[in-house]
């Protein structure tokens, strides 16, 4: 009797315990959840009387004017869009290669050294990047890079200009750097999940190493690779000091590549602190907020694409 | 088309050693004495160093990880200790959106979450900016870490009678441990070179602070702000600034590296 009762004595303390402590685990994992709702709360607020006076306008128009009030994002947006086109422009093909390099033909010694240099590339802050950009990569655009492409292209639009060694095409450069980790690291993990019997059916065939890889492995893991680039994008839309550092800062739509430009996250991290009227402050929240939203929907797609590798057959279907 | 690959790998490397190499002779030709114990000297004089920015930043990371680690360690336990939940489905891909959002944005909701309702910058308001933006990473690396404690040591210890709750905390917890640390190492690693997120919450300050209420130096945004400065001196303490930064990255990285490979043997 006695025994009995310590037991369930000992065991409802033992399911308290049990569930308090659940409950303590789940209120940290909800926390998450809980923090990016009330970050989109927040911003939503802030943004509102600048949603509420601009409305759809502020991203078609061009006039960005602190002290008449009018703000227009729309010089921002296209900085932001070309020079992350510009960054995958260059870090998708070096990218691939190297994914490919990684997952079908380094041996195994090579294979987790230059990972590890990969990945540090990704762990090297931003500013580092933007100091980097200023001292190193700004002259060498300026004195190597701008001739060279002038001399040869120099006819086009996209080419016209002084060579101020700051401008679009830099900060794509430094921006396809600083994403490039994203395309490898995700594109070789999703090339090593394709199975080996996929690869073994075609070299059966006949097919050559480098045709298994592009006619067995790639098509295999095409979504994955896209996403890849979509992680790639999101990094590029939303990277802010690096890009600040070297793209000249002036809100202006130019053909050519070599003009100074601005971008979305350059205006907020420029201008906010010292933003002092209530709808200056509104409005560049509100931009913060579209560019918040953009990285989301990005990486979202980017994490569904990803995940269709893993599933496989639905892929070979097509 | 091998060698095409190869050469891609090469070039983007490249880059890499390039700012490695640069940032080695630079900044290791302005690293000094001063520059871990003096204030910042007056604009344009050269002298002077970063050490309210190194106390600054280290501030930073403590409240950072005040709020970032509790919420991170033990959310990942909960989602490899109750995978099947449905909240640990949400917190999972909350996790990964989150760890996608730019940056600035955070730094964006601690102004309007702390900034804006005590009218002015503050340590407190970086602190929840870079916390904010360390619950994902940590929080998905311990997920990683726990599961991959076997399920025959949780059996042990619940056929002895321990219950669910010490063995979570025990047994699961400390054989994690080691992985744990090195997750909310890398963790901090990477929040301690942010900039954008502190620009108009930590804000930056020329003296010494240790007042969580008000504006404090951060070693990247006063890197920032000397490197974008028409001075000799300063850019050549910017440079300093980034190797520290930068070593610090790279030790713990490489740190991270050897304790994962160790535990992969160990299993």
């Amino acid at each position: 009797m006695a025994v009995n009762d310590l037991a369930a004595a000992r065991s409802s303390v033992r399911a308290t315990g049990d569930r308090v402590f659940q409950l303590l685990l789940a209120a940290m994992a909800a926390g998450i959840p809980l923090i990016m709702g009330a970050m989109l709360v927040a911003l939503i607020a802030a943004a509102r009387p600048a949603i509420e006076r601009f409305g759809f306008t502020f991203f078609v128009s061009s006039t960005w004017d602190p002290v008449a009030g009018e703000f227009g994002v729309l010089p921002f947006i296209y900085g932001t869009l070309v020079s992350s086109a510009l960054a995958l422009l260059i870090s998708v093909p070096l990218g691939i290669g190297t994914a490919v390099f990684l997952s079908e033909l380094a041996p195994n010694w090579l294979r987790s050294p230059i990972r590890f240099l990969v990945e540090l590339l990704a762990a090297i802050p931003s500013v580092v990047y933007g100091l980097w950009g200023i001292f190193v990569l700004v002259p060498w655009v300026r004195v190597t890079l701008t001739p060279a492409l002038k001399g040869t292209l120099g006819f086009l639009p996209l080419f016209a200009g002084p060579p101020l060694g700051i401008g679009m095409l830099t900060a794509g450069i430094i921006l396809s750097v600083m994403v490039v980790p994203f395309i490898v690291a995700v594109s070789t993990e999703v090339m090593r999940t394709v199975p080996r019997m996929q690869r073994e059916a075609a070299l059966a065939l006949g097919a050559t190493g480098w045709e298994t890889t592009r006619k067995a492995v790639i098509p295999y893991a095409r979504s994955g690779i896209v996403g890849a680039i979509f992680l790639a994008l999101a990094r590029a839309l939303g990277e802010t000091m690096a890009v600040t550092m070297v793209i000249g800062n002036v809100p202006q739509i130019k053909a050519s590549l070599l003009a100074p430009a601005y971008t979305v996250s350059a205006v907020i991290a420029n201008e906010f602190a010292e933003a002092t009227e209530d709808l200056y402050v509104s409005a560049l929240v509100f931009a913060g907020l579209a560019l918040l939203l953009v990285t989301v929907i990005v990486n979202v797609l980017a994490r569904v694409l990803v995940s269709r590798v893993a599933r496989g057959p639905s892929l070979i279907r097509e | 088309m091998g060698v095409v690959t190869f050469l891609c790998t090469v070039a983007l490397l490249v880059p890499l050693f390039l700012i490695l190499a640069f940032l080695a002779r630079t900044g290791a030709g302005a690293l000094n004495w001063d520059f871990f114990t003096k204030l910042p000297g007056a604009a344009g004089e050269p002298g002077g160093g970063m050490a309210n920015a190194i106390a600054g930043t280290v501030l930073l990371i403590v409240l950072a990880g005040l709020l970032g680690i509790p919420i991170g360690v033990l959310g990942g336990v909960f989602m490899a200790e109750y995978p099947n939940a449905r909240l640990t489905t949400l917190a999972r891909f909350t996790a990964d959106v989150m760890n996608g959002v730019p940056s600035i944005v955070m730094g964006l909701f601690a102004y309007v979450l702390v900034v804006l309702p005590l009218r002015h910058f503050s340590a407190l308001s970086g602190g929840i900016a870079l916390g904010v933006m360390l619950v994902p990473t940590v929080m998905r690396t311990t997920e990683e870490i726990v599961r991959l404690v076997p399920q025959s040591i949780r059996e042990a210890s619940l056929a002895l009678g321990i219950p669910q709750w010490r063995t979570t905390l025990l047994v699961v917890i400390p054989t994690a441990a080691a992985g744990i640390v090195t997750g909310v190492m890398v963790g901090v690693a990477r929040i301690a070179g942010e900039t954008a997120p502190l620009l108009f919450t930590a804000f930056g300050n020329r003296f010494w602070n240790w007042n969580i209420l008000q504006p404090v130096a951060a070693l990247p945004l006063q890197i920032f702000s000397y490197a974008i400065s028409p001075f000799d001196d300063w850019h050549r303490q910017a440079w300093a600034g980034a190797l520290v930064l930068v070593a610090i990255v790279l030790i713990v990285n490489i740190a991270a590296r050897a304790a994962a490979s160790r535990q992969v043997k160990l299993r």
